[in-house]
């Protein structure tokens, strides 16, 4: 590293120390700009990728309403996930780049997506847990160092918390409803309760990518800090609705002021990370397939815009 | 038939069109060439839900069995659908789809910007936030039907043959009955076989632009006013019905 190098790095640290943001032409180390592209790109395949569980049950919405209200959420996601390829792309990567990492898996989406929504209750699962699990991650990358991946995430932010809401009152519903909706619903928290856990990513003592993440303010807070405040505050809103978490260790500890609760099956995590988990094969096939089959509706878009531009400069 | 049968009728034949484009745009949802399309027709498919959902209460307003809208669009079966032949017609390939929104699109803006003046104030309604719906519905639809037909050779011939094939069901836009007839006379509803030379004027102007041709056959199928369907509307509603079907009890 020359001295040149070494003062940017000084620059760059200080502002980062100082909560103010980088922005796209400032000068970042490249470790840095790495860990960025890495995790905006994984965030925004997840909001893509993400569709398709949602997607599964749009034509299945028991009713008007509940149809309008997921057509729209869906809708919000695959926004998020343009405003986040827009983020990433300021960092220098392109979308067709991101996409192709996304199709030879190089590039990782949320782990939760490989897991089926069998159930209406499923969707109501999916919007309480995993967006309540998003949320608690997103609000604190509100603050991350980055300017334009923390303005996503203010955006986002208000999104979201309407999908959860969406999801509980689902949840709410089924729970008070029949005894075949009640147990839909229970169904539904015994299989994504886990997986929902397992968002935040390994225990900090095992995080390989916290160190610098942390240091330079791309995280601000460790993976187990985020969980706890998702268990402390979801086992609550299980209780109102009178759900049981499928955890016999679940306990409030009162020395702590959090809830205790069981070891997490990281086999589980690292089979699914590692492209065994329930759905992993189908999601990366149905999003080839429809790329493949739209190729030639790009092609045609292309085609159409190359001879506008001609007859203009003609 | 009363006057609220009829309106009721009247009001199911619209509602229960949007329902079923609203069924057939959801199913593009993650299969759409690039995520701006994606939205795009998630968010077309969203407000045909709403506007099928404001015909359905303004059709569950007047229905002697006091229906609710969820009760019509999930508790009446195939031969009690009204829905014109063209929504339920499979999304295909995206030419496919395209050719179907464009030639409905078309019609549709004409349609609600006569409905802008029904005598009956909550339809009046419908077409005043309609219309500005179809609008851009349509500005979507046209303008993609022009790129494909004036963008590479196999794209032109996809989107030509999707026009050919959806022209069938083009002629039961304008066809009127006796429920029709009396609705449009009392000034309430649109007397559609008028729309008919607009309709045709315009989308030649847009298939000339995007150097297509108008079809040159001559088939034609109708039937849904009498609730005679194409045999894709029976697994739609197999699908989009079968929750409340299973679980008549529940609440959702």
């Amino acid at each position: 590293m020359n001295m040149n190098e070494e003062e940017l790095l000084r620059n760059f640290e200080e502002k980062i120390d100082v909560d103010q943001k980088i922005e796209p032409r400032d000068w970042m180390p490249e470790a840095y700009r790495k860990h960025l592209i890495r995790q905006i790109s994984q965030h925004a395949h997840s909001e893509v990728i993400g569709m398709q569980p949602e997607g599964n049950w749009i034509n299945r919405a028991p009713s008007l309403r509940a149809k309008m209200v997921l057509l729209a959420k869906i809708q919000d996601e695959a926004g998020h996930g343009l405003y986040l390829y827009s983020a990433a792309e300021t960092l220098g990567i392109s979308r067709e780049e991101m996409l192709d990492q996304l199709h030879t898996l190089k590039a990782k989406y949320s782990n939760i997506f490989n897991y089926p929504t069998l159930t209406w209750a499923d969707i109501g699962a999916v919007g309480w847990l995993v967006d309540g699990a998003a949320i608690v991650n997103q609000v604190s990358l509100q603050r991350t160092s980055y300017g334009p991946y923390s303005r996503g995430m203010i955006r986002i932010c208000k999104e979201e918390s309407f999908h959860q809401r969406q999801g509980y009152e689902i949840m709410a519903q089924m729970a008070q409803g029949t005894p075949e909706q009640k147990e839909m619903a229970q169904d539904a928290l015994n299989r994504f309760w886990w997986p929902s856990m397992m968002m935040f990513g390994p225990h900090d003592s095992n995080s390989p990518n916290t160190g610098n993440a942390l240091r330079w303010r791309i995280k601000r807070e460790s993976n187990d800090t985020l969980r706890q405040r998702f268990i402390d505050k979801t086992v609550q809103q299980a209780n109102v609705i009178g759900l049981t978490i499928p955890d016999p260790d679940l306990k409030w500890n009162e020395e702590r002021g959090h809830y205790d609760f069981g070891e997490i099956n990281w086999e589980e995590f690292y089979a699914v990370i590692n492209g065994n988990g329930p759905c992993n094969k189908e999601r990366i096939d149905h999003h080839k397939k429809a790329h493949e089959e739209g190729r030639w509706v790009r092609e045609a878009a292309l085609a159409y815009a190359e001879k506008q531009k001609q007859e203009t400069l003609v | 038939m009363t006057d609220k049968e009829r309106l009721l009728q009247y009001c199911l034949r619209q509602g229960d069109t949007h329902i079923i484009f609203g069924y057939r745009l959801g199913e593009w949802c993650s299969k759409a060439h690039i995520l701006e399309e994606d939205i795009a027709l998630t968010n077309i498919a969203l407000d045909h839900m709403g506007l099928g959902n404001a015909w359905l209460e303004r059709a569950a307003s007047v229905d002697s069995e006091k229906r609710s809208p969820d009760d019509l669009a999930y508790r009446r079966n195939e031969r009690e659908y009204y829905n014109l032949l063209l929504a339920e017609q499979p999304n295909g390939n995206y030419a496919n789809t395209i050719a179907r929104q464009f030639l409905f699109d078309v019609y549709s803006v004409l349609y609600y910007s006569e409905l802008l003046n029904s005598a009956d104030d909550t339809l009046a309604g419908i077409a005043g936030k309609g219309l500005k719906e179809v609008r851009y519905h349509y500005k979507h639809s046209a303008q993609w039907v022009v790129r494909l037909g004036d963008g590479t050779v196999e794209s032109h011939k996809k989107i030509q043959e999707a026009i050919d094939d959806m022209w069938r069901f083009t002629e039961e836009l304008f066809e009127m009955d006796e429920t029709d007839d009396i609705i449009a006379k009392s000034g309430v509803g649109v007397d559609v076989s008028g729309l008919k030379e607009a309709w045709k004027t315009q989308v030649s102007e847009v298939l000339e632009k995007a150097t297509l041709s108008l079809p040159d056959h001559n088939l034609s199928r109708t039937g849904s006013k009498t609730g005679v369907h194409t045999e894709h509307l029976g697994h739609i509603l197999a699908e989009m019905q079968y929750l409340p079907r299973a679980y008549p009890d529940a609440q959702w």
